[in-house]
């Protein structure tokens, strides 16, 4: 374990080359960017450009209108409009550098410190960053201005003091994720400093987004900057935007254009930095866009003239689940990526079916496309779906089709309680009055084998551990007497101990209302443990379909006895395994 | 529950001081000797020395500090040092006039907000949704001020729907005070619009894309009732965001009402600003922090209401 660091140095070069480039491609970006930059060559060239001395009177132009030698006329003191205007643009440009500089050298390594360090440090910056958000800055501001009034560069740098919790948060929230990286505890294990970690890898990983906010609070700074200077804060002799917007504001009425400069300018200004930032914060983490109709239509039409062939066989006459020739399919920006590759499978009632493959194989896929259930972005064609003999359309879920998930914590929703969990689609899906659904809510925690189920009900679900949040979960997906249960990889996030007893409450339930179970899993252990009959996936399609003992004692498929000998590896359902190997041809009897 | 109130009390009392105190000591700094600002260049050094004795100044700094907190925690903000006028009877004039256009302005904000929010969340890439990212970028950053401006010229000056400038109190008429107040609310109310829509349209999105959302359609629950479930877990972002709006609100009211002539405390920040009238400075950020906390505690108990796991902490 040596040096970690250096590869990351020629990686991250190349990144911000790219960054770079991909925002040229933005026509938006690529306008306001231009823009700035105009106005940027215009502060700095200012006095070359500008016509007159901005400050000099001359009472013949007082309020002149546009034309001659005074281009844009004059204002209400006698000075010409657009070599204020000119000048302005620097003073503005100034106060947001130094706005941004005060924010970024206070919020960034505050920002850093709390998110690398955490701790006191954490709480104690945080405080301070919530505090600073809670006080109404500008009326702080002009505290600061009533004796430093003139001194602009000083209230600059409290305005920049007041938008560096923008930064604070935003690098905070990256050092908080870069530390728990393992490549950090690697270098630290490797005995590298943390000035030399924060200065390494936390400054790298911070940069982009510092890039973004600066462009944002530039935007605000000039906005704020305007607003004090509209008030009349700052010094009579320096020409600024807000100043010349009061001056136009007081003849707006009779003069408006001489408001109307000022305001386009800033405008202007503000916009070109808010589409800058927008286009690089839309670049860096890029807003996934949903497909259109139109592509989905696409993706429906191409999947209907795949020339695939069905792969899996029928074996049953009476059908809980009848799967005809499945294809599933994602629009990507090189065409459609099909994921499921004409699939056919079937499970009669009160048979344990479980599919098996490794990640990738599709299998979950194909039980989201029987409930109608994809990701966005997702597009189902098939021949036929039938559950208990009906095609499947959205009265069949939580009625004819109960589901258990994997992760059972992230599957219930945090703000309610497990009762109204249970309650809600009692009620609203099987139309079972308030106090029917309550009872019959609490009788299926105690059948999944809850103790305390009053307790339980009344619990949110980040008060319950993960063993008995599955049981609440299949306590839900059974509680309407479905025809079908479709499990996926339901033991797979649990506790070993925890594993065995939800399998075998899954079976039980499963005997009990004579239900079929559709069992998704990666794992050969629970496929012997529980199954009748497993389908073996790989790539989007069925290699391989049989009984149990079949398929445990003469894989036909080389890539079926590949997973078993791997799942033989893992120390649950060995012994099952050993067992089924030894005893042959007799039935499984559990 | 009532620790977690308990702690937030706390917390929100614990800013006010730090604050108010912090404001003190930074004002007196910034001003140094009042006394020229409030009389004038032409004063005599024994009228400077006796408006000094009068207002207390010739005393050190942290028995000022201390006669101004003690009769601060009473609610008493003592007289001003220009007009010699209680600072409370001042505030209490103008004060409800800015709390007006800012609470309407916040209400705009929250109710537009969700609304538009909540469509886009729906319809991600949609017109509505497409239109909201323009909006957003734009709105999020120019000064309400700016906006106001516009809204002024066009619609008060030459559509002459709005009065362009002044005040009237809703004691005199109730329409009238609506029509005053419309045009300044809503120039503040516009950026606070997107930047809530485009909270809680992201935060719809994120939580839409959650496993327990498909678990909740997978137990046939109808299109309406997953929505609710979603709008629940989103809705912590948009109120945050909310709250935090509300504060700059209160400072970007300032800059609005010099625009509409309304009398809050915009133009008496400016004029105490400008002659370093320090109780007056001290007053109004006592008041304005006191709502910001206010309205970060009704936050938290909202926040504790939508999402349990809030309170347990």
């Amino acid at each position: 374990m040596t040096a970690v660091p250096t590869p990351l140095a020629p990686l991250a070069a190349v990144k911000r080359i790219s960054l770079w480039r991909r925002y040229l491609r933005r026509p938006l970006g690529v306008v306001a960017l231009a823009v700035f930059a105009f106005v940027v060559a215009v502060a700095v060239l200012a006095p070359w450009l500008a016509p007159f001395d901005p400050n000099l009177v001359d009472f013949r132009i007082t309020r002149a209108a546009p034309g001659g030698e005074h281009l844009l006329g004059g204002d209400s003191a006698g000075r010409d409009v657009l070599s204020r205007l000119l000048h302005g643009a620097r003073t503005t440009l100034y106060g947001a550098v130094i706005t941004c500089a005060a924010g970024v050298l206070l919020g960034v390594p505050a920002g850093v410190a709390a998110g690398y360090f955490g701790g006191v440090t954490d709480r104690v910056c945080s405080w301070i960053s919530d505090a600073l958000q809670s006080v109404p800055g500008m009326i702080v501001l002009l505290v600061v201005a009533a004796g430093t009034g003139q001194d602009f560069t000083v209230l600059m740098v409290a305005l920049g003091v007041f938008l560096a919790p923008g930064y604070y948060r935003i690098t905070r929230a990256r050092a908080l994720a870069v530390r728990r990286e393992p490549y950090i505890d690697a270098a630290r294990v490797a005995g590298v400093t943390n000035p030399r970690i924060l200065r390494t890898h936390m400054l790298r990983a911070v940069y982009a987004p510092i890039v973004v906010q600066t462009a944002l609070t530039a935007g605000i700074a000039v906005g704020m900057q305007a607003g004090l200077q509209f008030l009349g804060i700052g010094s009579a002799s320096t020409p600024s935007w807000g100043q010349m917007m009061n001056d136009g504001f007081q003849t707006m009425l009779t003069q408006p254009l001489i408001l109307l400069w000022p305001s386009i300018a800033l405008g202007v200004t503000i916009a070109a930095l808010a589409f800058i930032g927008s286009t690089l914060a839309d670049l860096i983490s890029v807003r996934a866009d949903q497909p259109s109709r139109r592509s989905r239509g696409a993706v429906r039409r191409e999947l209907s003239t795949s020339s695939q062939v069905p792969s899996g066989v029928h074996v049953h006459e009476v059908c809980a689940l009848r799967v005809e020739n499945l294809r599933v399919g994602y629009a990507t920006e090189s065409g459609v990526k099909e994921v499921v590759r004409g699939v056919s499978l079937d499970a009669a009632p009160g048979e344990v079916l479980g599919i098996v493959g490794e990640s990738g194989s599709g299998k979950t896929q194909t039980i989201f496309a029987v409930l109608d259930l994809l990701p966005a972005g997702g597009t189902a064609v098939a021949d036929d779906i039938r559950v208990a003999g009906q095609a499947v359309d959205k009265r069949a879920l939580g009625r004819s089709i109960g589901y258990v998930p994997q992760e059972p914590m992230s599957n219930l929703d945090p703000c309610y309680t497990i009762e109204h969990h249970l309650v809600e689609p009692l009620r609203h899906v099987h139309g079972l009055s308030k106090a029917d659904a309550r009872a019959r809510a609490r009788e299926v925690l105690v059948r999944v084998g809850i103790t305390d189920p009053d307790r339980v009900l009344r619990s949110y679900p980040h008060q319950i551990s993960g063993g008995m949040a599955q049981r609440v979960l299949i306590a839900g997906a059974v509680a309407g007497r479905p025809a079908l249960l479709v499990a996926d990889e339901p033991t797979t996030a649990l506790d070993v101990t925890v594993q065995a007893e939800v399998l075998e409450l899954l079976r039980e339930l499963q005997q009990e209302y004579g239900m079929a179970l559709v069992i998704v899993t990666h794992n050969f252990g629970v496929v012997a443990d529980i199954c009748d009959r497993v389908v073996v996936m790989k790539d989007g399609r069925i290699v391989e379909t049989g009984a149990v003992e079949q398929i445990f004692r003469q894989p036909a498929d080389l890539y079926t006895a590949e997973l078993i000998s791997a799942s033989l590896d893992d120390t649950e359902g060995r012994h099952e395994l050993d067992e089924l190997a030894r005893v042959g041809g007799e039935d499984e009897t559990r | 529950m009532l620790s977690f109130i308990a702690k937030r009390l706390m917390s929100g009392v614990l800013l006010l001081v730090v604050v108010t105190s912090g404001t003190f000591f930074l004002a007196h700094a910034a001003v140094g000797d009042p006394t020229p600002g409030l009389l004038g260049n032409s004063a005599t050094p024994a009228q400077q020395a006796a408006l000094r004795a009068r207002i207390g100044y010739d005393q050190p700094l942290l028995v000022q500090f201390w006669n101004w907190f003690s009769h601060a925690v009473t609610g008493d903000f003592g007289t001003s040092w220009r007009n010699f006028q209680p600072v409370n009877d001042q505030m209490a004039l103008r004060v409800p006039v800015t709390l007006s256009v800012v609470v309407v302005a916040t209400v705009l904000a929250a109710v537009v907000g969700v609304a538009v929010g909540i469509v886009c969340g729906l319809r991600p890439g949609g017109l509505l949704d497409r239109g909201l990212k323009l909006a957003s970028v734009v709105l999020f950053a120019l000064p309400g001020f700016w906006v106001s401006l516009v809204l002024v010229t066009w619609f008060a000056i030459e559509l002459k729907w709005f009065p362009a400038i002044g005040y009237v109190s809703p004691d005199q008429s109730m329409t009238g005070w609506l029509r005053s107040i419309t045009l300044p609310a809503v120039s503040l109310a516009l950026g606070a619009i997107v930047m809530v829509a485009e909270q809680l349209r992201n935060g719809f999105l994120q939580v839409a894309g959650q496993d327990f959302v498909r678990t909740l359609r997978a137990r046939g629950l109808s299109d309406r009732r997953v929505t609710a479930h979603v709008l629940r877990n989103a809705s912590p972002a948009a109120l945050t965001v909310l709250a935090l709006l509300f504060v700059g609100l209160l400072g970007g009211a300032i800059v609005v009402e010099i625009v509409f002539n309304l009398p809050g405390i915009g133009s008496l920040t400016q004029s105490a600003s400008q002659i370093g009238d320090i109780p007056v400075l001290l007053g109004l950020t006592a008041v304005t922090v006191v709502f910001v906390v206010i309205v970060n505690f009704l936050l938290d108990l909202v926040l504790g209401w939508v999402n349990p796991k809030v309170r347990d902490r």
